[in-house]
């Protein structure tokens, strides 16, 4: 492929998700603006070296030229900036562009950062917003969904992750406590962070499966919770990760893949394009999803995480379920998976939820996780989600 | 949200230029599909052009209707506010003998028989601003 892996995250800033945020809220560019900059310290660079950017299209005070509204605001001249539209993959997405310009040798210090605290609420009066009724479904005239989908009330994510779970227990049994496994081992890391809003309420399997049903079959605490929060990294390279306070992470693979917006039009449910892939991250990186010490997956729901385990070769398909089962997932476990909790476990803190599970893999890379902290260390696969498995991400990150 | 006060009406199909045939059809009780004279792929959603091919020779085609459950789910909570009369929503993925599969919901249909792979036949839902969705229930 040509890649060296030679760029490395090196620094990294994490807001603890809040159910309520109890803070005074800001505008999202100047909590843009302040996560860069707690990511640069605990990276030890300077600001005035930032030479790229990448930002998602979560910062709410512009629709278009983000990027530049973001450099302008920062006071960087930038010669790399990119906004990532890959929902919940798009902080894996972020992660291999920042450090494919770094190997192009476009630039050499990239911030990416996401951020998820509320806005104070304008002084303009608006109309409802859509987005608060329609999650990110369109409702735009002439968009598929809109036309297709939509009116029907196939609408948001729940309904779209349940028929994935529909499909795959119609096809591969129906224990359901595995499902619930996910959720309930994941919650044993959130117990061992402190930043997660799940902190200190550990649930067992009967738990899971004594929550109320909101879509069959997915029960409420297989589901995130909404939060607050922000995160932040900083990729550069090799040579100046030498002077960085913390171990270098390198990006050693990556694979991204698209299929569809809404699942009905998905070429063949439940597999998901993380196939793909995982299978071109893992390539590139020269390891085996068995030489890795743990994955960091998006998790938006427990089938999310559960295919994601088969579809990135970690078990075989249909297989997830038994391998669940088989394996304890939590940071003390023989699989550990999402040791920060997960966004189950630390709460779905907007599209920052999708970095928490590269931040952790990094953290423990750095040997940083605290109670959590993990004796192999060296290696993770991180994966991300965005839409309804609809495009999805992945990493292999190495520590230097 | 902060909207609830007033209520959102249910989001209604807007056709388009390309896909005002298939709610027209619809409305006169027929399901009709794109067939890509170039590659012989059937197309669900209309479109201007074939998603593969990219060719834009689509011949409008009658079908039968004919589909099973590819995948379901039943909301017992609202999927958007507009849709909180219709908890528990019978949503589901059906896919038609063509091969290409629909956005729907089941109706005449008791929820403990619905399954992955239940044979089901179209359901022509007039509304009141003229246009009619398809939805589906088991085959008699």
């Amino acid at each position: 492929m040509g890649w060296s892996g030679d760029a490395c995250i090196v620094g990294i800033a994490e807001r603890p998700s809040e159910r309520k945020f109890h803070g005074t809220p800001t505008l999202t560019i100047e909590q843009w603006a302040g996560l860069a900059a707690d990511a640069l310290t605990d990276a030890g660079i300077d600001p005035e070296a930032v030479d790229g950017l990448v930002c998602a299209g979560d910062v709410a005070e512009a629709s278009l030229f983000l990027p530049a509204t973001i450099a302008e605001y920062c006071g960087w001249p930038v010669s790399f900036a990119e906004r990532v539209d890959l929902g919940g993959a798009s902080a894996v997405g972020m992660a291999w562009r920042a450090a494919a310009a770094i190997e192009l040798g476009i630039c050499e210090v990239v911030v990416c950062a996401t951020v998820g605290r509320p806005r104070p609420p304008s002084p303009a009066t608006r109309g409802p917003n859509p987005r608060a009724v329609f999650g990110a479904s369109s409702m735009e005239w002439g968009s598929p969904q809109a036309e297709f989908d939509v009116p029907y009330g196939n609408v948001a994510q729940n309904c779209g992750y349940a028929m994935y779970a529909q499909r795959y227990h119609a096809l591969y049994g129906w224990d359901e406590r595995g499902r619930a496994k996910i959720a309930s081992d994941q919650r044993v890391s959130a117990c061992a962070n402190p930043a997660a809003a799940f902190y200190g309420q550990p649930i067992t399997v009967d738990d899971v499966l004594a929550s109320r049903v909101i879509a069959t079959p997915l029960h409420l605490l297989e589901i995130v919770m909404p939060c607050s929060g922000g995160a932040a990294f900083v990729v550069t390279t090799q040579d100046r990760a030498r002077d960085c306070a913390h171990r270098a992470v390198g990006v050693a693979g990556f694979g991204e893949r698209l299929t569809h917006k809404t699942p009905t039009y998905a070429a063949e449910m439940p597999r998901t394009p993380v196939r793909d892939a995982s299978v071109r991250a893992f390539g590139m990186s020269g390891l085996a999803p068995a030489d890795v010490d743990m994955v960091q997956l998006y998790d938006c729901y427990t089938i999310t995480a559960l295919l994601t385990i088969e579809d990135s070769g970690f078990c075989g398909e249909g297989e997830g379920l038994a391998f669940v089962d088989s394996h304890d997932l939590s940071y003390r476990g023989d699989f550990p998976c999402n040791t920060h909790g997960g966004q189950l476990g630390m709460g779905q803190t907007g599209m920052s939820g999708g970095m928490s599970h590269v931040l952790e893999g990094v953290r423990q890379i750095q040997g940083r996780a605290g109670e959590r902290q993990l004796r192999r260390h060296d290696t993770a696969y991180v994966s991300g989600t965005g839409g309804v498995m609809s495009e999805q991400g992945a990493l292999v990150l190495v520590g230097g | 949200m902060s909207d609830a006060a007033a209520p959102m009406p249910k989001p209604r199909p807007l056709p388009t230029p390309v896909s005002q045939p298939f709610w027209d059809a619809l409305r006169d009780e027929r399901v009709v599909l794109q067939r890509c004279d170039a590659c012989d792929r059937w197309v669900y959603y209309p479109r201007a052009r074939c998603p593969g091919c990219l060719s834009d020779q689509l011949t409008w085609t009658t079908v039968g209707g004919l589909g099973t459950v590819y995948t379901f789910t039943v909301a017992e909570q609202p999927t958007a506010p507009p849709f909180a009369d219709e908890v528990p929503q019978l949503l589901a993925v059906v896919e038609l003998t063509e091969g290409v599969r629909v956005s729907t919901t089941l109706v005449d249909v008791d929820r403990d028989a619905l399954a992955v792979g239940l044979p089901v036949e179209p359901v022509f839902d007039h509304g009141d601003d003229g246009l009619t969705l398809l939805r589906f229930r088991p085959r008699a």
